[in-house]
């Protein structure tokens, strides 16, 4: 931020006010991770701090002995459900904010505010009475609707304050260029809405696919289980069984970790964007 | 003609959206209201009907564990959430400065975000158990933390912490960013130090960031259901039973619903009582 004043206190200054603190906080991190994958990748029994030697036994275990390939696809279903159906409804209801003055908006954006304070947990007992009146109890149907709906007041107005970023007056020029409105929409705005576009898409895959209470509540069939729910049951059951609790929590996290790291930084960007709006 | 159809586009765009939130959230906080006042057990449907306040009394004037609960909600969202906040600031401002591999360090002390309250629980349990966890490794062989009402406190908060604190230095990072570098520069010519134009500049930049964030926050921790139901249970001996895992164990195992309910709407009114408050206190968003 500005030059220091010699060389070398400056350096020094460095290492304690940035380096300690960062290798320290990446420690608290990283072990959590690490000892996971050395309780996936060695043999029952072994105490080393490695994974060596190594054995894929647990995950063969996990994958087809406990059920985790069905709890995977259906985790991969309702996942990519919900990524879908939030998107296009964000961007709808995100182009509608930032370029709409119409009766109502206010009201529409408080609303959509006031669902952040509704606890997911508080709504398990009438979500559950709905879905049984809709017959879509043990179906995977209601783990798209109930996590959907939660995704998506978030997802607009991070995608409105996407929108906005883009100037109205490209969206001119290509109707004056003779474009109807929808046209210029899709040829113009959205491939710049691409960022929005990962980031909003992302944060509701991560979300659904970590959801726990409601796939609890809502599906009771094995081959209905999602990943989470899976992953209770074994750290239920099989509590003496390390090796399949760390190797099933490996399957759990490749997913959403690889999808994090890729889009990290639109995350952070989509943020301030949705914030300098307001 | 024109105009009324252009009138309705924004309509037609947020109409699936509305209502989505009408059946799904709107009407189920209704309907909560509703079986509230109501005798509801999917175990016991011969009893179902009109109760009244009676499960209000009960729950005012004889449950001891939902008067238990609630200390304990703001035992662990007061500390949860602070501790949270310190930490995450503290790492906004390390990862905001420029250094070689800050790409890497980010992703790295940012991951534990997308990660679930489950798998949390699986890797914690790991950890914490004896002859697993790392610590052996400290010299304390035969601690079983989770089983003991003494050290169960710090030890799901630290889990927590792990998953949480990088939602906090996401927030506050995006708010770190869009400080103007004019204000630094105007505060260095006056010659004021790091502390100072930290005090100064950053943290009055970052008023509506971090007011945003531990509201945000604290209605998610007071919610976060997922680590304790898997990693304690709400045990050793409901120490660690917050109000909306008690109100999720009597859905999932009880199924008793009226009393849920009721639950739920006592749950409801602390949190928007609270909510309030906060943003009152906290002048969002006012002009300074």
């Amino acid at each position: 931020m500005s030059a220091p004043r010699s060389a070398a206190p400056g350096r020094r200054g460095r290492v304690l006010r940035l380096y300690a603190p960062l290798g320290l906080y990446l420690l608290f991190t990283i072990v959590p991770f690490y000892w996971m994958l050395v309780f996936a990748l060695t043999p029952a029994g072994s105490t080393a701090p490695v994974p060596w030697p190594v054995t894929f036994d647990h995950f063969a275990t996990v994958w087809n002995g406990l059920g985790y390939a069905v709890f995977f696809r259906n985790s991969v279903i309702v996942g990519v459900w919900s990524l879908a159906v939030t998107t296009v409804l964000a961007v709808m209801g995100g182009y509608a904010l930032a370029r709409y003055r119409f009766r109502g908006r206010t009201l529409f954006m408080v609303v959509l505010l006031c669902t952040q304070f509704i606890p997911g947990a508080m709504m398990l007992i009438p979500l559950f009475t709905i879905f049984k009146s809709l017959h879509l109890i043990n179906s995977l149907g209601s783990l798209i609707v109930a996590d959907t709906v939660f995704n998506l007041p978030l997802s607009i107005i991070l995608m409105s304050g996407f929108v906005s970023a883009v100037p109205f007056s490209v969206e001119e020029a290509a109707m004056v260029d003779g474009c109807t409105r929808p046209r210029a929409f899709l040829a113009v705005v959205l491939p710049q809405l691409r960022p929005g576009l990962i980031a909003v898409g992302s944060f509701a895959f991560i979300h659904t696919w970590n959801n726990f209470l409601f796939a609890l509540m809502f599906v009771s069939r094995q081959d209905s289980f999602t990943i989470p729910v899976g992953l209770s049951y074994t750290i239920g059951e099989y509590s003496a069984d390390f090796g399949a609790l760390a190797a099933g929590g490996v399957v759990a996290a490749l997913p959403v970790v690889c999808v994090f790291a890729v889009v990290q930084r639109y995350l952070v960007r989509g943020i301030s964007a949705g914030a300098v709006k307001g | 003609m024109a105009t009324m159809r252009r009138k309705a586009v924004p309509y037609l765009l947020i109409s699936p959206t509305v209502a989505l939130i009408a059946a799904f959230l709107v009407y189920p906080i209704g309907s909560v209201a509703y079986y509230s006042l109501q005798n509801r057990n999917l175990t016991r449907p011969w009893a179902d009907g009109f109760a009244g306040l009676e499960n209000f009394r009960r729950m005012l004037f004889e449950d001891e564990l939902f008067w238990h609960s609630l200390g304990f909600t703001a035992k662990w969202v007061i500390v949860e959430v602070g501790l949270q906040l310190l930490l995450g600031l503290a790492l906004a401002l390390i990862v905001n400065e420029s250094f070689i591999g800050r790409a890497l360090a980010r992703s790295l002390v940012f991951s534990p975000w997308a990660v679930s309250g489950v798998l949390t629980t699986g890797i914690w349990i790991l950890l914490y158990t004896p002859g697993t966890g790392v610590l052996r490794f400290l010299g304390r062989p035969e601690a079983a933390v989770l089983g003991n009402p003494d050290t169960v406190f710090p030890a799901v908060i630290v889990a927590e912490l792990w998953r949480g604190v990088p939602f906090f230095a996401i927030l506050l990072l995006a708010g770190l960013q869009g400080i103007p570098g004019e204000l630094y520069e105007a505060a260095s010519v006056d010659g004021a130090g790091r502390l100072r134009r930290f005090r100064h500049v950053t943290l009055p930049q970052l008023r509506d960031a971090i007011v945003l964030a531990t509201l945000l926050r604290s209605v998610w921790e007071f919610n976060n259901v997922d680590l304790l139901y898997t990693l304690t249970g709400g045990g050793p001996a409901q120490v660690t039973t917050t109000l909306p895992l008690y109100v999720a164990q009597r859905a999932v195992d009880s199924k008793d619903f009226g009393y849920g309910s009721a639950l739920t709407m006592a749950g409801f009114v602390i949190l928007l009582f609270c909510s309030i408050l906060y943003l009152r206190l906290s002048r969002f968003g006012a002009q300074r």
